[in-house]
């Protein structure tokens, strides 16, 4: 912190982390968020801007476990942390079973939701292999989708959720 | 601990506290605050966790809601600010909130602040001159002023064991279901004694008026009753006697104080139910 006393310029921090099991390391200005790092520093594009302020959950990543916006996280902030992106999701060219079912439910029209629903879905599904109608609303809440009405995003977990639970 | 509140004191007024991160990330992106240092308290052990023992539970500041939610035994000794806690925001803002950083934003609709008033929780700051014990209704002055000194911040709060035979509960209005900020919300916490007759009660009122308050008044209406009828007109006459709420969007300032009322006889039956399912 000794530098940021003596000098007004922003320095860049150089940042060690984990993102999707992967040792990864960066440098990011003190005010840069974690979505700006990811985007435009590490080009993991798949996390979306939408709102920048938390609402539209576009953003959403793991990190440690919990579900955020990186858009409310600074990049400094990953410093020794876990973190997993929509990147992290697929296995190779084999799709996560929600983004099969998305697919296969027609639960996206532009995409750009989508990244974001699909990584609050698998840390709900994570949590909770079985859940309602109802918890999948409320988990969901915090994604907003401005073209498909919602259903088949919420069609499509449950049905994931099923096949996942091999049924 | 000792770094952190030499830096705020070092930077007093350009030094910024970072917890979660939900209010002030989206302040600095639009440039409403300018902080020379951002200091992320979260690094620091006594910010974080809940602990408990024989007079009650202590958490600290920076500690999510998410985690606070998740915790059994927090649960079921305060339901009310466990459901206050959980009501701010979504998933991913619950995994980042604080009600440390709920209380220090002093949003005077901060849906945690009327239930940790009507818990009696007690705020633990720390500061240059070493720490300090606040009663949480004492932190906040005014939209977005708090009374912490030069270099102080919170840093945990203490809330006691509840009683034999008390409840407490939360309850807030917004025109949605989710993902909006209060129009009014109320917190009730109360006890009884072995006849079923209310021996205590704390009445926490938010956004109606410039800070959350303690409704002295209210909390008095229901001790000696059963939470009859009278009793409860009187909580519901003297939660809207103190509102000095803001016209908006949300709500007229006619319909803020009519609601205030409703919510808080609403509230004060669901402790009041919460505390007869605690007898012991």
């Amino acid at each position: 912190m000794d530098g940021t006393r003596k000098f007004k310029v922003a320095t860049k921090h150089h940042v060690t982390t984990t993102i999707n099991g992967d040792p990864a390391e960066f440098l990011c200005t003190p005010e840069q968020t974690l979505l700006d790092v990811l985007r435009d520093v590490l080009y993991l594009t798949g996390s979306k801007e939408g709102c920048a302020s938390g609402d539209c959950g576009a953003c959403s990543v793991i990190l440690d476990g919990r579900l955020v916006c990186s858009c409310l996280v600074l990049g400094v902030e990953a410093e020794g942390r876990d973190v997993e992106t929509i990147e992290g999701m697929a296995n190779g060219d084999e799709l996560h079973p929600l983004q099969q079912k998305f697919l296969e439910h027609a639960a996206l029209q532009c995409g750009i939701c989508t990244p974001g629903f699909l990584v609050a879905a698998k840390a709900l599904l994570a949590r909770n292999p079985d859940p309602t109608e109802t918890e999948v609303r409320y988990w969901l809440a915090g994604n907003l989708c401005r073209c498909t009405g919602y259903d088949k995003i919420v069609r499509a977990v449950l049905d994931a959720a099923a096949e996942m639970r091999g049924n | 601990m000792k770094e952190a509140v030499e830096l705020l004191a070092l930077h007093d007024g350009r030094a910024h506290v970072l917890a979660g991160g939900t209010d002030l990330l989206v302040k600095l992106r639009g440039g409403f605050v300018a902080p020379q240092v951002v200091v992320d308290v979260k690094a620091i052990p006594q910010l974080r966790g809940i602990e408990s023992d024989a007079r009650g539970f202590r958490i600290g500041a920076a500690t999510s809601c998410a985690e606070l939610a998740e915790h059994a035994a927090f649960s079921a000794a305060w339901p009310g600010v466990v459901e206050a806690l959980h009501l701010i925001g979504s998933t991913q803002i619950q995994g980042r909130a604080s009600a440390g950083g709920n209380l220090c934003n002093a949003s005077p609709a901060a849906d945690s602040v009327p239930a940790m008033i009507a818990a009696g929780a007690i705020c633990q700051v720390a500061g240059p001159a070493g720490e300090r014990e606040v009663p949480v209704e004492k932190i906040v002055t005014g939209p977005g002023r708090t009374s912490l000194a030069r270099g102080e911040f919170v840093v945990g709060f203490r809330l006691p064991k509840p009683p034999p035979r008390s409840g407490d509960a939360y309850l807030r209005l917004i025109p949605r279901t989710e993902m909006d900020i209060a129009v009014v919300g109320v917190g009730v916490s109360l006890a009884l004694d072995d006849k079923g007759v209310c021996t205590h009660a704390r009445v926490g009122l938010g956004a109606v008026a410039p800070t959350a308050l303690l409704v002295e008044a209210a909390g008095k209406a229901l001790i000696g009753t059963r939470l009859d009828a009278p009793a409860l007109a009187a909580l519901a006459a003297a939660t809207s006697a103190v509102c000095k709420p803001i016209d908006d969007k949300r709500g007229t300032i006619a319909y803020r104080i009519k609601v205030a009322g409703v919510l808080a006889r609403r509230t004060a039956a669901i402790a009041f139910d919460r505390a007869r399912a605690r007898n012991p």
